[in-house]
């Protein structure tokens, strides 16, 4: 498995994918292999059922939005590059980053960035809003069967009522990184490497 | 003139019967000349400065990554509503918050990057390389001294060890037919040096006895050679065709197993009680079973399925833990076969193998079968130091339950709208703590 995979993996490649996500060399063949090893079908593809076995998520309420984020529109098949794009979103913000120049283009890991991924599970349609159906879509995810239709409803409304500022009955973008600024999206949005 | 081939034929002959006197003889009387154990001084003493060449190796080029065995990211062991709590920052209380999302996706991104689960189902990843190159995972080339070990290694495995221990099995796989139940024991002595098994047990007076059942866990079918070296006992499986077939036929003539078809496994009271029969027997030997149904790798202790505890009688737990620098016991039936699984064993180093013999264990009166058996789990998991996971070994091949999901979305749903808020939230257990 191991050394197999990182042979086919070319340096031409792997330097491709550090410029456009960020992950250092290391990172990407580790990914590469945990990649290879969810490819059950050895076809350099995965698909959704690939995922699916995963059982932590499989049984995670949300795990079908997570999927699908990797899948862009009506595709089956994600390659490693749109994986390693999709994952790049929850790379650590460096604090080399920080500071960075804004001219330059934002790299797929900036807090703004991490909160378009966010609003996007929530956007199906990309409409650039988040309408009071797709809210409950979520929310109704996320609950199951524990809670009713009335107190769901209820729950959207107040989320919306709360967040929304030009009265459209719906969130915008500029809305919901408004409600969200003051939690540590870096840290909440980011998953740790050990090296 | 003399016939060349003849006279290494000759040779080949007399090289061969003088080996496997030497190996066949003792271990028959189970004796044993000694010679595996300087073998496996010789070989940790190898590895050892193997480890430290490549240690030196890795300082010296940066750019080689560092193997890690315990995953590659850091995972938060927090509750869910403590990470919940941590999400919603200056705003406690229960309701619902448009961040609230951010907890399954990251939990949902670091089970994709990496699982628990999955990893059970493959072989473990060696903190240092035991040269050779099946666990070669990112290792790369160090120096010129240890690549030639490695080709000393690679020659030494496949032309001497190999040939010897493949004779070895075939003789004795044969001989087996002839032998009365006298010698089923030296049978599996046979096996076990011909693997070159060094097998230390532990706390040999906690050795299963007859009328009850022998639990343990589950890494290879070897697993049953290494406890029959020490006794005999009565095995519960399904009927295998091929390879295993053979081996199972030629056990059960000196060994009275209780085999069931596949059809008959599905019907549990049949199982049940046909084990009760046979344990009710005082003078029946102890039944073998693997509770977790499944191979696993030998990090962990998966789910042991109730079955077998709800049989009564005395349960005698015993732990195996495989030493992985000699080689990979594990075997990944979705990816190799039983006879090239046989093939790798037999080509690596050696199996060292620890077995402790737990003290015998009954079901209490206040406890059912499935936490008597989460009792007997975790008793093996401590003595072996391998790790006590909740998941069930049968995920290798299905699909987890919906009911898992559906705790998930419940735990959730008693934060949003649970009439006692934050008071209770310390309460819920993490998101990976499951039962079943």
């Amino acid at each position: 498995m191991g050394s197999r995979a990182s042979t086919l993996l070319r340096e031409e490649e792997i330097e491709e994918i550090k410029k456009e996500t960020g992950f250092s060399h290391s990172q990407i063949t580790r990914l590469y292999s945990r990649f290879s090893s969810l490819d059950k079908g050895e076809n350099g593809t995965l698909s959704r059922e690939d995922f699916q076995r995963i059982p932590e998520l499989a049984i995670n309420p949300l795990g079908d939005r997570i999927i699908n984020a990797f899948f862009p529109e009506s595709e089956d098949q994600v390659n490693f590059r749109g994986f390693m794009r999709t994952l790049a979103h929850f790379r650590p913000i460096e604090d080399n980053e920080k500071n960075k120049d804004h001219t330059a283009s934002e790299p797929l890991n900036s807090r703004t960035n991490k909160l378009l991924f966010a609003f996007r599970l929530y956007d199906l349609d990309r409409d650039d809003k988040i309408s009071r159906d797709e809210l409950l879509q979520v929310l109704r995810m996320m609950v199951g069967v524990n809670i009713s239709d009335e107190q769901l409803g209820s729950i959207a409304d107040r989320t919306i009522q709360e967040a929304d500022q030009n009265g459209d009955s719906s969130i915008s973008f500029n809305e919901f990184i408004k409600v969200l600024e003051k939690v540590d999206v870096e840290q909440k949005m980011s998953i740790r490497f050990l090296h | 003139m003399e016939d060349p081939w003849g006279t290494a034929l000759a040779l080949f002959q007399v090289w061969i019967s003088v080996l496997l006197c030497l190996v066949m003889l003792p271990a028959m009387f189970g004796l044993s000349l000694g010679v595996t154990g300087v073998y496996i001084q010789i070989l940790v003493q190898i590895l050892e400065w193997a480890t430290l060449r490549i240690q030196r190796g890795r300082k010296e080029k940066t750019s080689v990554p560092i193997p890690l065995p315990n995953g590659i990211i850091h995972r938060d062991g927090g509750s869910m509503a403590q990470e919940m709590l941590e999400v919603r920052g200056s705003r406690p209380g229960g309701d619902f918050t448009l961040g609230d999302v951010f907890y399954f996706y990251k939990k949902g991104m670091e089970s994709l990057v990496d699982d628990q689960v999955t990893q059970c189902f493959s072989s473990e990843e060696l903190a240092s390389w035991n040269l050779l190159t099946r666990t070669n995972q990112n290792f790369r080339y160090i120096s010129l001294r240890l690549t030639v070990i490695w080709g000393v290694g690679v020659f030494v495995r496949y032309c001497l060890l190999f040939p010897l221990r493949l004779v070895r099995e075939l003789g004795h796989i044969l001989a087996k037919h002839w032998l009365s139940e006298v010698a089923h024991l030296m049978f599996y002595r046979i096996c076990a040096r011909g693997l070159s098994a060094t097998i230390r047990y532990h706390n040999k007076e906690n050795r299963p006895k007859k009328g009850g059942i022998c639990v343990a866990n589950h890494t290879t079918p070897i697993d049953i050679i290494i406890l029959a070296n020490d006794r005999c006992y009565a095995m519960v499986g399904q009927v295998h065709g091929g390879l295993m077939g053979v081996i199972q036929r030629s056990m059960v003539r000196s060994c009275p197993h209780v085999w069931f078809e596949r059809t008959e496994m599905k019907d549990r009271n049949t199982v049940t009680n046909r084990l009760r029969e046979h344990v009710t027997c005082e003078d029946k030997l102890p039944i073998l079973i693997f509770p977790e149904g499944t191979c696993i790798n030998n990090t962990s202790v998966m789910m042991f399925k109730k079955g077998s505890f709800e049989i009564g009688g005395t349960i005698y737990p015993v732990a195996i833990k495989y030493d992985p620098r000699f080689g990979d016991a594990f075997w990944n039936s979705a990816k190799y076969n039983m006879v090239s699984y046989l093939l790798r064993t037999m080509t690596s180093w050696a199996i060292v193998v620890n077995v402790w013999y737990l003290p015998p264990m009954t079901r209490l009166d206040q406890e059912d079968a499935s936490q008597f058996a989460q009792r007997v789990k975790s008793a093996i998991a401590l003595k072996g130091g391998l790790i006590d996971m909740a998941w069930d070994g049968g995920l290798k091949r299905a699909r987890v339950k919906d009911s898992l999901k559906e705790e998930q979305q419940k735990m959730y749903s008693s934060m949003i709208v649970g009439p006692d808020g934050p008071s209770d939230l310390a309460a819920t257990p993490p998101l990976l703590d499951l039962q079943d």
